[in-house]
């Protein structure tokens, strides 16, 4: 129960001018479909209508694929200082801008304001820098003496990081020298078509990059399109079996970055009240729209107890509500079809056996897309909850009693992208960390990213890193 | 050209109502202020035909020492800023320089007796030597560090480090881009720096302090002296509180570096031995290395 109500502190919306409407952003200017066809895209805390964008077509695709071609040419020829350049001119575009497409993500996004202004833009901001400096320094990035760029790369990210994801995505496939044609989320296209207008002040040549936006069949033509010389997606693993099949037998390179359902492990000597922040962070940040979110709950059946009244005591606090609202912890589901996925799954949990609970002091609006903060305990691993992905602010908690049954519970699944580990002993975080199956491992801390350092998947969570030394791989001829 | 030629004319002709153009007091920059040389001294700075510029400050022992101090000082807090963080100042350098473009040109092209366009191809060139190492700082612990595959239940990780104050003494015929190319990979690495400008050519390197002063580094991440190459180098090589000198400055008198080096020795400083360098060639990262230590870290493994 709360016995201080918080004032509410929302962000203005003034900062951004959102149009009524975006066609696509091909060879340096906007356009409208090829087939005039047109979505809309909403604000999924009020249902309102931001504005309306151009729906991409076959013609549209291969289209966005010739520009990236005849771009590519002078682009990679360019020498790295002067494409290293460019990349620090965006990187300052969206350090200036950064206010305004903050509060623009958390309009089409629903993502609370103090995350898109504190996370997702100097994040985004930074991946460009820490690119920058590579565009001149390849040879020094141990894949040769000459690394050469792939050509043209087809992009297609998620929705629950729209400027993030763009970021990690083109500063990497800029820097090496190749060219992009980018596809935004269907629920989330602002941000990327915002990046547009900040290509065009950075004096980017045109065909460099190209934005088109779509729904999945828009995706499917960028992928399956022949003048494609290498995929990178960001999204779910089933939408990522199906890339990889249409790519199967062709010259181009793939790289996935795709589901998880990451074990937390807390051990019995951990510190409670840090633990306990970083499992909220790990399931409720982003309101759990987080591939590497921390779904699993595996904690030391000794503080089982203790740990639990800390972690409801904690989740009491949250507040949900509208994004823009400084105040606010978690914001709104993204879309309707995602809130539907989340409760059908929480339904299952229920019926399977699992105890549901979630905070008492917890209102949801009346309007928009909304889930309270839930946990999930008597979690067995077969139950669905402990399995599958929910996307959503959902933690599901399950015991061990040795680090061996940690270790194979947390590997019990097969997925492999993120996991972490709570404990006071060094010794013990690098010794469970060497036996998981993760790409990312956190310890005594989670959700930290740098564009310094790799991030990536195990098993079926994908293949490929992005971002760091590692994340120019994808994009080198190596 | 024409700013040049428009200086000469106020000076010599001077009809009766032209204004007479304000020159400027060229200063050292010492812990993030511009004071005089302590000494009071001041030797004559002329362009490459002999015309008189400015008069620069003749630094002494004890601006020497000051600007040590100093040095060590912002040492903590510069080394202990995020590489990012120091990437972003280094980069604010290239936008600051760039934005006096003209300005710097006229002082190379009177220092070094160079064309315009020379000139302005060495100031952008030197604006982008920093948007080089601005690159680097967060890279270069991943290029000269990593994860050490040791035999054993143990985690072993070596990461480069700052080596501490470093004392630069600067090209001498190239005033900017060779100053430029010395200072920045001492600092990109973390460092702290005393640098002295080159003997003759001072004023675009105590210009180019004004563009630091107005660049987020912090006071005393750069200290610029100008004066005698010699007179400085001595007290500089032989100062216990400095762990690096690079003696690029000296490179043209064999006997004074081989005295610096001795000096370097009492107290086991690193030491960048003079050598014949182009400096719009690739700087690669030798000058970077150079300056940075390796720490290796062992952790065990077990439950």
């Amino acid at each position: 129960m709360s016995i201080f109500a918080y004032a509410p502190a929302p962000e203005s919306r003034a900062v951004v001018d959102i149009a009524p409407s975006y066609g696509l952003f091909i060879d340096g200017e906007f356009r409208p479909a090829a087939e005039d066809k047109v979505f809309p895209t909403h604000s999924p805390a009020t249902e309102e209508r931001l504005s309306e964008v151009a729906h991409a077509g076959a013609a549209d695709v291969d289209a966005a694929v010739r520009a990236a071609r005849t771009a590519f040419g002078p682009w990679s020829a360019l020498p790295g200082a002067e494409r290293a350049k460019y990349l620090f001119r965006i990187a300052r575009l969206i350090q200036e801008r950064s206010r305004e497409l903050a509060v623009l993500e958390s309009l089409d996004n629903g993502k609370p304001i103090r995350e898109s202004r504190d996370t997702d833009l100097p994040q985004a901001a930074a991946h460009f820098f820490y690119y920058a400096g590579w565009a001149d320094k390849l040879r020094y990035a141990g894949f040769g003496p000459d690394p050469r760029p792939v050509g043209v790369a087809g992009q297609v990210i998620p929705w629950n990081f729209p400027l993030l994801m763009l970021a990690w995505k083109v500063a990497p496939a800029l820097a090496t020298g190749n060219t992009v044609v980018l596809k935004p989320a269907e629920t989330t296209p602002l941000s990327a078509l915002f990046f547009a207008d900040i290509c065009r002040q950075a004096g980017l040549p045109r065909g460099v990059v190209n934005i088109l936006t779509g729904d999945g069949s828009t995706g499917a033509e960028l992928v399956a399109h022949p003048g494609i010389d290498k995929v990178a997606f960001t999204g779910s693993t089933e939408v990522g079996r199906a890339i990889a099949r249409t790519v199967a037998g062709t010259h181009k390179r793939l790289t996935l970055e795709l589901g998880g359902k990451a074990a937390n492990i807390v051990f019995d000597d951990a510190p409670i009240d840090q633990a306990v922040e970083g499992i909220v962070n790990g399931i409720f940040f982003n309101q759990g729209h987080v591939c590497c979110a921390g779904s699993r709950l595996l904690v030391q059946e000794s503080i089982q107890e203790e740990l639990l009244d800390a972690l409801k005591r904690r989740m009491e606090t949250l507040r949900v509500g509208d994004p823009l609202d400084k105040n606010t912890d978690i914001g709104a589901i993204n879309s309707a079809e995602q809130l539907a996925r989340i409760r059908e799954l929480a339904a299952a949990g229920e019926a399977e056996g699992a105890g549901r609970w979630q905070p008492a002091s917890c209102e949801l609006p009346s309007q928009g897309y909304w889930f309270a903060p839930t946990l999930f305990t008597e979690v067995q691993q077969s139950h669905r909850i402990a399995r599958e992905e929910i996307f959503g602010p959902v933690l599901s908690v399950l015991t061990f009693r040795t680090p061996e049954e940690a270790v194979a519970k947390a590997n019990n699944t097969p997925y492999g992208l993120s996991a972490g580990i709570w404990t006071e002993k060094g010794s013990r975080i690098l010794s469970v960390a060497d036996k998981l199956r993760a790409g990312v491992v956190w310890a005594n801390t989670f959700n930290k990213f740098d564009p310094a350092s790799p991030f990536g998947g195990y098993k079926e969570s994908g293949f490929g890193r992005e971002g760091g030394r590692h994340g120019l791989e994808a994009y080198l001829n190596v | 050209m024409s700013d040049r030629s428009d200086k000469k004319k106020t000076a010599k002709a001077a009809p009766a109502p032209a204004r007479l153009s304000v020159l400027k007091t060229y200063k050292l920059f010492v812990g993030g202020k511009f004071p005089r040389s302590e000494s009071g001294r001041v030797y004559e700075v002329t362009d490459s035909r002999g015309g008189w510029l400015a008069n620069a400050p003749q630094s002494s022992r004890k601006d020497a020492r000051d600007a040590v101090v100093a040095a060590r000082k912002a040492f903590a807090g510069w080394s202990g800023a995020t590489a990012y963080n120091r990437g972003q100042v280094l980069y604010r350098v290239a936008e600051m320089l760039t934005g006096r473009r003209e300005q710097f040109a006229a002082e190379v092209a009177d220092a070094e007796g160079l064309s315009v366009e020379a000139a302005l191809a060495a100031v952008d060139a030197a604006a982008d030597r920093w948007v080089w190492y601005a690159g680097w700082t967060d890279k270069i612990a991943q290029i000269a560090g990593g994860a050490n595959p040791v035999a054993g239940p143990f985690f072993n990780l070596s990461v480069p480090e700052p080596t501490g104050v470093v004392a630069v003494l600067a090209p001498q015929k190239s005033s900017l881009l060779g100053l430029v190319s010395v200072l920045a990979p001492v600092i990109a690495g973390g460092n702290t720096a005393v640098v002295v400008t080159s003997a003759a050519a001072p004023l675009p390197a105590l210009s180019f302090a004004e563009v630091l002063a107005t660049s987020d580094v912090p006071g005393g991440v750069v200290n610029i002296l100008s004066g005698d190459t010699a007179e400085l180098g001595v007290p500089l090589a032989a100062h216990q509180d400095v762990n690096a000198i690079d003696l690029t400055g000296a490179g043209g008198d064999a006997e004074l570096a081989t005295q610096l080096e001795t000096a370097a020795a009492d107290n086991l400083k690193r030491v960048l031995r003079p050598a014949d360098e182009d400096w719009t060639a690739d700087p690669g990262t030798g000058r970077l290395l150079t300056f940075l230590e390796t720490k290796t870290v062992w952790h065990p493994i077990g439950v």
